[in-house]
């Protein structure tokens, strides 16, 4: 039991009443957090959006339409709820709690605040627990995350195939699809991250990025990981411009089309809690998470303040990205998906394996990089050779 | 193609944040209409309260969405309605049907209907959408009547409540090009517009547009050729 629960120093003590308040609690503040987030995120997204399109956006309920995402939500909840004859109707109604459990679920292991930095190991002390800023920080900790994004696709395709009607589930085809195909890459580029922390929990890896800059794993990991993971992520997300499981031209709504009132509003939640989630997860896997320089006043303050700015620098990429890049094609996406991130990241991840190899061996480091280049580019012309002999042939079958 | 260029899209939506915002938030604020704004008709009366309406059916029989009807009466001689024989006795505008092209006011003999600016206008029956001689007539001081459910906004009444002859006024040359007014109540005979010639110059116009719309006072300056209304 004490294993499953990790190195959390809330737990050294045994549990008691106490602990399991102090968790339930934190629960509590962590969902909390993440729902206020979305409100925010949603009126956010608008907003930027419609700034970037040169337009005003929602600017009538409250002040700068801050309250629209609640009015909207109010709304949905009084709307008729509705369900296709044809449903799977047991499915038809788990599937939306499959889409939004799991996004809040891997909320949970992101570390959202507490002194790294300096000696700090991540810790606060409250009513005398001392405990770290998360809900829980599983020693399976990443693992944990590419569970949930696999259990979330579930969602997705369960949503889809059980609305019983064509668009719905031509959607959850393209959906389930697109999001197994980028979370290998995904995952092919957390291995990289994981290699050089030697820790799966989320803990670990943010308090080893914690000494500087140039810790952090964009730069430790030399950038590619980054981006893959970046372009995995938006791909995971159904994000544009990988939005195909929704296009609106082909596929009216896509998996979700037969989903009204607020079973509606949830996969709408779902979606925009996964943003803000998959924000927080690379802070926490790239960017040091809540680690930076603490500045004057109460020190507890700035890790979160440090985190904040992180996520919110990329939930406005998000936006920004939607905003600039039209939709990708079906096969573009595959292509993208199956012949370069995936070959990329894994290229990356057995270069930097063998440098860590290199390290404790004592080898040369430029000769093992050249080396590994040589054998990447050779790697890869075969596979383009590949591709194009299976492109040939292709053809000829054809005619 | 540089890498680099993959990114110059990125900056196009960036820079578009910063840029004027060009939406008018159009409950709070509402754009200036246009001179010849084409909104819902009133019924003119002369400067001695007369109506012009002479119910000739001119407007009923050009109107291409058939919305409009009138019935003419005989003038009781003792107590005339109109400065003619006859005078509107009936008189009915279904704005579910108009459409604004304003070929009623063209075809009036008598410039008796013409269109104000107003155009919001949210009745919510049909009852209210036929606009009865009682809602069309101008007022006493010549202005239209404010129906409960129309948005009257400063200047939807000016220049609108008398009609604009672009063609010659009384026939004479050299009034040709010439947008004038006609003598009416609460208005008085307002001063002509400049010939178009003139407007598209540099030069300042002839004689300027500055009206007070509640100046009843006579213009007087054109008055000589501007009374085809009919004489009373």
């Amino acid at each position: 039991m004490r294993a499953l629960f990790a190195a959390d120093p809330l737990f050294s003590g045994g549990f008691d009443l106490g602990v399991v308040l102090f968790v339930i609690v934190k629960a509590l503040i962590g969902f909390t957090f993440v729902i206020v987030g979305v409100i925010l995120m949603i009126w956010f997204e608008r907003k930027v959006i419609s700034d970037m399109q040169n337009r005003i956006g929602p600017n009538r309920a409250g002040p700068w339409g801050l309250l629209q995402t609640l009015a909207d939500g109010i709304k949905l909840i009084f709307k008729e709820d509705l369900s296709p004859d044809r449903a799977d109707k047991l499915v038809y109604k788990l599937a939306p709690y499959l889409s939004v459990a799991p996004a809040f679920l891997t909320f949970c292991i992101v570390p959202i605040g507490g002194v790294f930095t300096g000696g700090g190991d991540g810790t606060v002390t409250l009513f005398g627990k001392t405990t770290y800023l998360q809900v829980a920080d599983p020693p399976i900790g990443v693992l944990f995350l590419l569970a949930m994004s696999s259990v979330a696709v579930y969602g997705v395709m369960l949503a889809g195939w059980s609305s019983g009607s064509k668009y719905p589930l031509l959607g959850a085809v393209r959906a389930s699809a697109q999001m197994v195909s980028y979370e290998a890459a995904l995952g092919l580029s957390v291995v990289t991250v994981i290699l050089l922390s030697g820790s799966l929990s989320t803990h670990d890896i943010v308090a080893q990025q914690a000494s500087g800059i140039l810790d952090w794993n964009f730069v430790a990991t030399a950038f590619i990981p980054f981006a893959i993971f970046c372009v995995a992520a938006t791909a995971e997300l159904n994000r544009p411009p990988f939005d195909l499981v929704e296009a609106e031209q082909e596929l009216v709504g896509g998996f979700h089309t037969e989903y009204s009132s607020i079973r509606f509003g949830m996969f709408y939640l779902a979606e925009f809690m996964n943003t803000i989630t998959m924000s927080a997860i690379i802070v926490t896997l790239f960017l040091g998470g809540p680690a930076g320089p603490i500045g004057p006043g109460p020190e507890q303050l700035w890790p979160f303040f440090w985190f904040t700015v992180k996520l919110l620098a990329f939930l406005f990429a998000f936006v920004w990205v939607r905003a600039t890049l039209p939709r990708f094609r079906y096969d573009q996406l595959m292509d993208l998906g199956w012949k370069r991130l995936i070959p990329l990241s894994l290229g990356w991840l057995l270069l930097v394996a063998s440098l860590r190899v290199a390290d404790d061996q004592g080898w040369d480091r430029f000769l093992v990089v050249g080396i590994a280049f040589a054998l990447g580019l050779a790697a890869a012309f075969l596979m383009m050779g590949a591709i194009r002999v299976a492109d040939i042939n292709r053809e000829r079958v054809d005619a | 193609m540089g890498l680099l260029d993959y990114f110059k899209g990125f900056a196009v939506p960036f820079k578009v944040m910063f840029e004027r915002r060009v939406t008018t938030e159009y409950p709070k604020v509402k754009r200036a209409k246009a001179v010849r704004h084409h909104g819902r008709h009133v019924l003119s009366r002369y400067e001695d309260g007369m109506e012009k309406c002479i119910g000739c059916e001119l407007c009923a029989g050009v109107c291409p969405a058939r919305c409009i009807y009138v019935r003419g009466a005989d003038n009781d001689p003792d107590d005339p309605m109109s400065p003619g024989e006859r005078y509107g006795f009936v008189y009915e505008i279904n704005y579910l049907r108009c459409i604004h092209c304003d070929l009623c006011v063209e075809a009036c003999p008598t410039e008796a209907i013409t269109e104000s600016k107003l155009f919001e206008f949210s009745f919510t029956n049909r009852q209210d959408a036929i606009y009865t001689k009682t809602e069309l007539v101008v007022g006493d001081d010549g202005r239209p009547q404010q129906l409960p459910w129309e948005d009257w906004r400063d200047g939807d009444d000016v220049h609108t409540s008398a009609w604009m002859r672009a063609t010659s006024a009384s026939g004479s040359a050299a009034y040709t090009g010439r947008v004038s007014w006609s003598g009416e109540l609460g208005y008085g005979v307002r001063s002509a517009e400049p010939v178009q010639r003139d407007a598209d110059d540099d030069e300042p116009a002839v004689d300027d547009i500055s009206i007070e719309p509640h100046d009843a006072g006579l213009g007087g300056t054109d008055h000589d050729h501007d009374h085809s209304g009919g004489s009373h």
